[in-house]
C-alpha cells in the first residue's frame, strides 16, 4: 500500500471522527432498517432456496425446486391472470372517473368543496370497512345491488355477485374504483389548477373550440399526472389483498385469487415460508419496471 | 409534475378557471350539465357510506328488511351499544369481546408509529441533506433503491426474524421455543417505526432550507443536535404535518400486517377485529356496522380538519390507492 493511500484512509478516519455525530443521527433508523428491509430482502432471498415449512423441524435446501415448482404452478399462474385482470379494470376506470370528476369540478359551479369532499369520501374511508359495507351490498338475499337491480327490471333473478365465477372480479373491481376515484381526481384537480390561462387565451386567439382546448391544451398539460397516476396504480393494484381477503377470500373457484393473496395463503396457510418467498420475489420482478419509473418520478420532483 | 414537494417558498397565486366566454345561455347549460353529472354522480359515491351509518342504528332485523330503510324506522343504539358490551346488549355479541380495546390498540400503534417515524425520519432526512460524511452516498442510495421493493417481500422473513426474538414471548437465548415479537406491541409498531420513503420526502424539503442559517446557529454555539432540533424542524412544519398525517392513516387502516403478526384478540387493531368478525360472527351485521363507522370516524374527523393539508400531501405522496 501507498503511503499516499495511507494517509488518504486516515484522513477520511479523521472526517469520520469528526463528523461522528451524523453517523449517531442515522443509527436508530439505520438499525431499524438494516434489520426489517436490507436483512429481511437477503433472508427472503435465501428462503427461496429452501424448503422453510414452519411446522417442520427440517428446513432442506433445495437449490431452484421452488422455481421450478413456481414455473409449472397453475395455480400461480391463475393468480397472475387474475391480477392483471384487476388492474387492467381498475386502473383506467378509476383515472378516467376521476379525470371526469375533475374536470367537471374546475369549472366555476358552487357548492365544489362539498361535492369535492363527497367523492373523495371512500378514499378515507378505511379498506377493511368500505369491504364490508361492499360485501353487504353484493349479499345475494339482502343486498341493495339486488334490490334495485330487481326493482327497476334489469335483472329477473336476484345475482349471487360474489359467489359467481364470472361476477366476483369485476364486483371487487367496481368496489375497488369506488374507493380509488378520490385519489385521481385529487391529483388530476391540482394539476388542472397549475395550467396557466395563457395558453387557453393563446388557443382561443387560434380560434381553438373548448372540444380542441380539452384535446390540445389540457390533456396534454395533465400527462404528467396520468403518468403518475398510472404507475401508482399499478404498483397498488398489484398489491391488492384486503377487498380479496374480506370479499371473496380467493373464491369462487380461484377466479379471485390475486398474487398478494396466493403468497398470504402459500405463508400462512400452508406455512411454505421458502416457496411464498419464492413468489413475493417473482412479484417484486414484475413490479421492477413500474417501482423504477415511480422512483425516477420522485426524484425527478426533487426540483 | 404532481409529485411536488411542497416546500418553503412564497405561495404562486391561485389559478382560476378560464374566464367564462361565449353566449351566457351556453354557459349556463354548461353549468347546468354540471350538476347533472357531478350530484347524482356524488350521490352514488355516498350511498354506500350512508347505508352503512344508517345500518349502524338499525335493529338487526331492520337491516334485513325489504325494501330496506335508509332512515331507520326504529332507530336504536343496539348495535353500539352490543359491539362494545355496555349492558344487556352486550352479553349477547359474539366474537367482539373487549372490542373498545380494538381501537384503543390502533390508536396506540398508529400513534407509536406516526411519532416514532417522524422522529426517526426527520433525524436521518437531515442528515441525508445537511451534512458531509464518507459513506454518506452509497447508504442513501441503499435507502433509495429499497423503495421499489414492495412490502410483500420483506413480510416472510420479517415474520421469522419477530418469532426468534431472544428472551421475548417465551423464547431462549438462541430465540426458539416461544413465540418471540409476534402477538405483541413490539411486532406491530417497530417494524413501521422508519419509512425510507418519509426519509426520502423529508430530505427533498429540507434540501431547500439555506445552509447559512444552520451555520449561523453552529457559530452561535449551538450543537449539532440543537441545530437539528431548534433551527430545521421548526421550518419543516408542514412537510412533517403532512407526512405525520399519512402514516397515522396508513397505520390506522393497515390490514395485512396485523393479520399476519396479530394472533390473540388482546392485541387486534380495529380494522383486524371488524375482518375477523365477519368471520366469526356472521349473524350481528348491525354490531358489525356500528364498529365500520366508529373505526371510520376518526378518519373523517382528521380529513375534516386537515382537508388542505390532506390533499395538498396526496398528490405528493401517493400512499393511498
Amino acid at each position: 500500500m501507498s503511503g499516499r493511500g495511507r494517509g488518504a484512509r486516515r484522513g477520511v478516519l479523521r472526517v469520520m471522527w469528526r463528523e461522528r455525530s451524523a453517523y449517531g443521527f442515522l443509527a436508530p433508523g439505520l438499525i431499524l432498517f438494516s434489520i426489517f428491509t436490507v436483512f429481511a430482502l437477503l433472508f427472503a432471498f435465501y428462503l427461496t432456496f429452501r424448503e422453510w415449512n414452519i411446522l417442520e423441524p427440517e428446513k432442506p435446501f433445495v437449490g431452484l425446486q421452488n422455481y421450478q415448482d413456481m414455473v409449472q404452478d397453475e395455480d400461480f399462474r391463475r393468480s397472475i391472470i387474475n391480477t392483471a385482470y384487476f388492474t387492467g379494470a381498475s386502473v383506467p376506470l378509476g383515472m378516467a372517473l376521476g379525470l371526469a370528476v375533475a374536470l367537471l369540478l374546475n369549472q366555476p359551479i358552487r357548492g365544489r368543496g362539498l361535492l369535492r369532499t363527497l367523492y373523495f369520501l371512500p378514499n378515507i374511508t378505511p379498506f377493511v370497512v368500505a369491504a364490508i359495507i361492499w360485501k353487504w351490498l353484493y349479499n345475494g338475499d339482502y343486498g341493495l345491488f339486488n334490490f334495485y337491480l330487481l326493482k327497476t327490471h334489469l335483472i329477473t333473478q336476484p345475482l349471487v355477485w360474489l359467489s359467481d365465477k364470472n361476477l366476483a372480479m369485476p364486483a371487487v373491481v367496481l368496489m375497488s374504483v369506488w374507493a380509488s376515484v378520490g385519489f385521481s381526481m385529487v391529483v388530476y384537480l391540482a394539476a388542472l389548477q397549475a395550467i396557466p390561462n395563457d395558453l387557453y387565451e393563446a388557443a382561443r386567439i387560434d380560434g381553438a373550440g373548448a372540444w380542441a382546448r380539452l384535446r390540445y391544451v389540457t390533456l396534454p398539460m395533465l400527462a404528467p399526472s396520468t403518468l403518475f397516476l398510472m404507475v401508482m396504480g399499478i404498483i397498488g393494484s398489484f398489491q391488492v389483498f384486503t377487498q380479496i381477503y374480506i370479499m371473496t377470500s380467493g373464491g369462487p373457484l380461484n377466479r379471485t385469487t390475486t398474487m398478494v393473496y396466493y403468497i398470504y395463503e402459500a405463508a400462512f396457510k400452508f406455512y411454505e415460508m421458502g416457496y411464498a418467498s419464492t413468489l413475493a420475489y417473482a412479484l417484486f420482478l414484475l413490479l421492477l419496471v413500474f417501482t423504477a419509473l415511480q422512483l425516477r418520478l420522485y426524484r425527478r420532483a426533487d426540483l | 409534475m404532481t409529485a411536488v414537494v411542497d416546500r418553503p417558498a412564497p405561495p404562486s397565486p391561485p389559478t382560476l378557471a378560464p374566464k367564462p366566454r361565449g353566449p351566457v345561455w351556453r354557459r349556463r347549460a354548461f353549468l347546468g350539465f354540471c350538476y347533472l353529472v357531478l350530484v347524482p354522480g356524488a350521490i352514488l359515491f355516498v350511498a354506500p357510506f350512508a347505508w352503512l351509518v344508517s345500518a349502524s342504528f338499525q335493529h338487526v332485523g331492520d337491516i334485513f328488511s325489504w325494501p330496506p330503510q335508509w332512515i331507520p324506522k326504529n332507530p336504536t343504539l343496539d348495535g353500539y351499544k352490543g359491539f362494545f358490551g355496555i349492558g344487556k346488549a352486550g352479553e349477547l355479541a359474539e366474537g367482539s369481546e373487549g372490542a373498545w380495546r380494538w381501537f384503543l390498540n390502533s390508536a396506540f400503534v398508529a400513534g407509536s408509529v406516526t411519532t416514532l417515524q417522524l422522529f426517526f425520519n426527520s433525524l436521518a432526512a437531515y442528515t441525508f441533506a445537511k451534512r458531509r460524511f464518507p459513506g454518506r452516498n452509497i447508504i442513501f442510495m441503499v435507502f433509495l433503491a429499497t423503495m421499489m421493493v414492495p412490502p410483500q417481500v420483506t413480510l416472510i422473513p420479517n415474520y421469522l426474524v419477530l418469532k426468534h426474538v431472544p428472551f421475548f414471548g417465551g423464547n431462549d437465548i438462541m430465540g426458539q421455543g416461544g413465540h418471540g415479537w409476534l402477538d405483541s406491541y413490539y411486532g406491530l409498531i417497530l417494524p413501521g417505526a422508519v419509512s425510507a420513503f418519509g426519509i426520502f420526502l423529508l430530505r427533498q424539503y429540507m434540501l431547500a432550507i439555506p445552509d447559512e442559517l444552520l451555520d449561523a446557529a453552529r457559530i452561535d454555539g449551538a450543537g449539532e443536535f440543537k441545530v437539528f432540533w431548534k433551527v430545521v424542524l421548526p421550518l419543516c412544519g408542514p412537510a412533517l404535518a403532512a407526512t405525520a398525517i399519512f402514516t397515522f392513516t396508513y397505520a390506522w387502516e393497515d390490514f395485512l400486517w396485523p393479520l399476519i403478526v396479530v394472533s390473540s384478540s388482546d392485541h387486534y387493531t380495529a380494522p383486524l377485529g371488524l375482518a375477523l368478525f365477519v368471520v366469526k360472527n356472521r349473524t350481528s351485521w348491525n354490531l358489525l356496522m356500528a364498529g365500520s363507522v366508529v373505526a371510520t370516524l376518526p378518519m373523517v374527523v382528521m380529513f375534516l380538519i386537515f382537508q388542505r393539508r390532506f390533499i395538498q400531501g396526496i398528490s405528493m405522496t401517493g400512499l393511498k390507492g
